[in-house]
């Protein structure tokens, strides 16, 4: 038994790490996630509708200009309390392409449930054409493709430079400077026994090249510092600090159909919702019936212990 | 044990013309005896069993919904997880099935090496094992390109590519494998077929590992065989209930992961489609690969470095002549449990090294570990059965029993000291 | 072993035993149980499948005697925009001697339009009468040439091997001339 336990918590201690290692690497090369209270966290986590519907209504209103749903189809707007008749009509709004009809062109109507949301460019290339080389990409699976997902949308969502908190900034440049001093001890490190190497060869070949001395690092102590490309944009919570995405969102950039204050936050917080909604909507029925097996299988490996239990009686 | 005895006529007349009634009772039955004092290790075997029926009925359930296209499967696995009823359950069972499965086959084979499974006469069993391990690696690394994700492809194309090491031959053998010039639609559909079929290679090779296992019944914690039918018990109901019970365990531990951690072993980046022209930050197998992974990547040379992760595992198929002891219990071998310990030590640091980049501590790390992993089997092991010193085997598995008078079974004898079951 | 305070101890031991077993086996039945079911349910039609897709038909350009196919939901769908003569040929018939007895007037929204899945009921295969120049049969509707059923100007069964008429999907009038069927 005690063996048993071992092996077992060896094998969890190994399964454990890889994991971790993965949060640990994002971590590392940037500052921590701020992880928020999100309604669906937890064995017993549930969507909150109303963040649902706010959050379509941020999707559609900014997100879907650039970014596709491409696995969401209006019938599964019902999730978020949507009846049949809201349903149809959110799909009316949108332009489908649909064909070929009988004389063989591609017609334009309006969308029915079945239909998905549709893309804002008709493919890959087009869509980084018009950004700039890169593609934005298509936000269904955007929260489960990222580690810490939906805490990460909202980070990028909330981590432009007017937006973030100084202590986050003081955080990156602390780090960024850092990094500088390594590279360049590591740098310095190289040069002197380069110089050694190179003291050494030149009493006998007076053309051997003398090393460069690597210059010394210069502190980090604004964005600008950073040294970031003219295309990118200061985030604090993107690998490298530089997104292709401009800022999208602005207080009051919507107008919520429930009168909430639509600040940034706010959206932001709509937008991760409805987006871990998109990756996974089956998140809810997943812990439902995840609590009544448990339960069945709790109970009834208790009775499989008793009559173990009881089976072995004699032998013991 | 008492032969199979019925009064159902059906199954008297099905008897006399195919007797497959007595030949389980045989099997797994009260016609097969076992030692009395096997432990809850012994049930990580008909863990795995029950792990590969899992995994091939939701395979072929999932199997009727996927397209093996470039094109198309990502598509298809989104759409097993929105619109197929239970589709996601499906999906989130199969792929946890995978780490399941390793974490069972692993813990069965560390059970194997600290008793001395695998010495005489069991090591035709031993190597079958080692087939069966090799046979789900293959299938495990075919069925996580399916999903076309971004590590899907990636990994499929690292590791293909790790076969242009062999001289000569060795890019005419990567061009073979994928079926073009890089890994594509070929590929995808080629690893489709195979994973469908690799698994039903492995049925029958577990067919053979439990023939083989019947020809001498199981090892036991003592390592000793069992004197008579007094160290003995028949299969059912003992083993049955407790194999049942651990089940029972191994389910809550599976249904608490499939439904409230599905993500948690595996990779974000997965989620994303695969794309030749975007290699991701850090390529990363899944963890049961790691320590392989570890290991090939310590060694600076390319081919080296493929010979010694295939060698880690060839490693495992000389053992029982490497193992000279004639002790097979760890449990009276104290230097070698030692061993044991830092091999296990060993193994998990390899796990860490795989998955971290090979830079700096990491490379030195994992050097000096698969050094000692190959050393662990190379040197210690042949050296401990020359030199060490193993403790007193009792005389018997029932030895304390008999110490007390009165039969084995039935009649209220003291717990045995030496192994709770 | 044998002697009486042993054999009543071990009787209601066994019994409990017997209890404890019987729990056992009864909750894994029911456990199998609650597992094959999603195993079966898997193969049901997938949500996007039974996401009712529906056809839209503009009936317009259909002149009168002309007969169009569409799809819907994987199978043909005839749109027949019948002659007076035909509506006349449809109602003038002893329903009661029908195989499958049905009034015209139970199977048209409009007299003019009939509307039917064009798959014969026997087994399967797609009737012929929607091109010029195909067989329309005996009774002036379609004809099946797998195994010889003749359909009539309202699609009902008149003879032949096939035991009902090609039915009628669910379908409605949005304007003058469109319908969406499903």
């Amino acid at each position: 038994m005690r063996k048993g336990l071992v092996f077992g918590l060896a094998a969890l201690a190994a399964i454990a790490s890889p994991p971790a290692a993965d949060r640990a690497a994002a971590a590392e090369g940037g500052p921590p996630l701020p992880q928020l209270e999100w309604t669906f966290d937890g064995p017993f986590g549930t969507y909150d509708r109303h963040s649902l519907q706010r959050g379509l209504q941020v999707y559609r209103e900014v997100c879907s200009v650039c970014h596709g749903l491409k696995y969401i189809a209006f019938r599964n707007l019902a999730d978020l309390g949507y009846n049949e008749d809201e349903i149809e009509a959110i799909a009316a709004e949108y332009i489908v392409t649909d064909g070929p009809n009988d004389e063989g062109d591609m017609f334009e109507r309006p969308g029915l449930p079945s239909d998905y949301f549709p893309s804002p460019f008709p493919n890959e290339k087009a869509a980084a054409a018009a950004n700039g080389g890169a593609a934005p990409p298509d936000l269904s699976l955007m929260a489960k493709a990222r580690p810490d997902g939906a805490n990460y949308v909202h980070a990028i969502l909330t981590g432009y430079e007017g937006l973030v908190p100084d202590a986050v900034l003081q955080w990156i440049f602390e780090h960024e400077t850092q990094k500088r001093i390594d590279a360049y001890e590591l740098a310095h490190d190289e040069y002197l026994e380069k110089l050694d190497a190179y003291n050494e060869k030149v009493k006998s070949d007076p053309s051997a090249r003398k090393p460069v001395e690597p210059a010394r690092p210069e502190p980090v102590e604004s964005v600008e510092d950073l040294g970031l490309a003219e295309t990118s944009n200061f985030n604090a919570y993107f690998p490298g600090y530089g997104i292709a995405m401009a800022q999208p969102l602005y207080e009051d950039s919507v107008a919520y159909a429930d009168g909430t204050p639509a600040t940034v936050d706010q959206m932001a917080q709509d937008v991760s919702h409805f987006l871990m909604w998109a990756a996974e909507p089956k998140l809810e029925d997943r812990k439902h019936t995840g609590i009544k097996v448990l339960i069945f299988l709790v109970v009834f490996t208790g009775v499989l212990y008793a009559a173990k239990r009881k089976v072995w009686k004699d032998v013991h | 044990m008492s032969g199979f005895q019925t009064n159902s006529r059906v199954i008297k007349w099905i008897e006399h013309r195919m007797p497959v009634f007595s030949f389980l009772d045989h099997a797994v039955g009260s016609g097969y005896p076992a030692p009395k004092n096997l432990s809850y290790m012994w049930n990580f075997g008909s863990l795995a069993g029950m792990t590969l029926v899992i995994m091939i009925v939701t395979g072929i359930l999932l199997a009727m919904q996927y397209t093996a296209h470039v094109d198309y499967a990502f598509d298809s696995v989104e759409r097993i997880m929105r619109d197929v009823n239970f589709g996601w359950l499906l999906r989130y069972i199969h792929m946890n099935g995978a780490s399941f499965f390793f974490i069972v086959v692993y813990i069965h084979i560390f059970r194997g090496l600290y008793y001395g499974s695998y010495k005489a006469p069991r090591e035709l069993l031993w190597m079958l094992g080692v087939v069966i391990l090799i046979l789900m690696m293959a299938t495990a690394f075919m069925g996580y390109v399916l999903p076309w994700g971004q590590m899907s492809f990636w990994g499929a194309k690292v590791i293909t590519n790790l076969f242009s090491a062999v001289p000569i031959f060795g890019e005419g053998i990567v061009t073979w494998l994928w079926g073009g010039f890089t890994v594509d639609n070929p590929t995808l559909n080629r690893f489709y077929a195979l994973h469908y079929l690799l698994p039903f290679i492995i049925v029958a090779v577990v067919v053979l590992h439990i023939w083989a296992l019947h020809q001498f019944g199981s090892n036991n914690p003592l390592g000793i065989d069992p004197n008579g039918p007094q160290d003995k018990i028949p299969f059912h109901p003992y083993y049955t209930a407790k194999d049942a019970f651990g089940l029972g365990v191994f389910l809550i531990l599976f249904a608490a992961v499939v439904f409230f951690l599905p993500n948690y072993m595996g990779h974000p980046d997965n989620y994303i489609p695969a794309d030749p022209l975007a290699t991701p930050a850090h390529i990363v197998p899944e963890w049961y690969f790691l320590p392989f992974y570890a290991i090939l990547r310590s060694i600076p040379d390319k081919l080296l470095g493929v010979v010694a992760m295939f060698g880690s595992i060839i490693v495992l198929f000389i053992l029982p002549w490497l193992d000279s002891s004639p002790v097979k219990s760890g449990k009276f071998r104290p230097i070698f449990r030692i061993f044991f310990v830092l091999l296990i030590i060993d193994v998990v640091a390899l796990g860490f090294v795989g998955a971290n980049p090979p830079e700096g501590a990491w490379l030195v790390v994992g050097r000096i570990a698969t050094a000692w992993y190959f050393l662990h089997f190379l040197v210690i092991l042949p050296l401990l059965g020359v030199f060490e010193r193993p403790k007193p085997l009792p005389t018997s598995i029932s030895e304390p029993v008999l110490k007390g008078g009165g039969s084995p079974m039935g009649s209220g004898a003291p717990a045995k000291p030496m192994e709770k079951a | 072993m044998a002697d009486t305070a042993t054999t009543a101890q071990a009787e209601s031991g066994e019994t409990r035993r017997d209890f404890l077993y019987l729990a056992a086996a009864g909750m894994g039945a029911v456990g199998v149980g609650c597992v094959a079911w999603p195993l079966l349910d898997t193969m049901n039609p997938s949500a996007e499948v039974l996401a009712l897709a529906s056809t839209e038909v503009d009936l317009g350009p259909i002149a009168e005697g002309q007969r169009i196919t569409v799809t819907w939901r994987g199978n043909p769908v005839f749109i027949d925009h019948r002659t007076p003569e035909q509506i006349e040929q449809a109602r003038d018939v002893e329903v009661s001697e029908l195989p499958d007895p049905q009034t015209d007037a139970d199977r048209v929204e409009q007299p003019e339009w009939l509307i039917v899945i064009g798959v014969c009921t026997h087994l399967g295969c797609v009737p012929l009468g929607q091109k010029t120049g195909q067989s329309r049969g005996e009774f002036g509707g379609w004809f099946c040439p797998c195994h010889g059923s003749h359909y009539d100007t309202s699609g009902r069964i008149r003879k032949g091997p096939a035991p009902l008429n090609l039915p009628v999907p669910p379908y409605q009038f949005t304007g003058d001339s469109t319908i969406v069927i499903g």
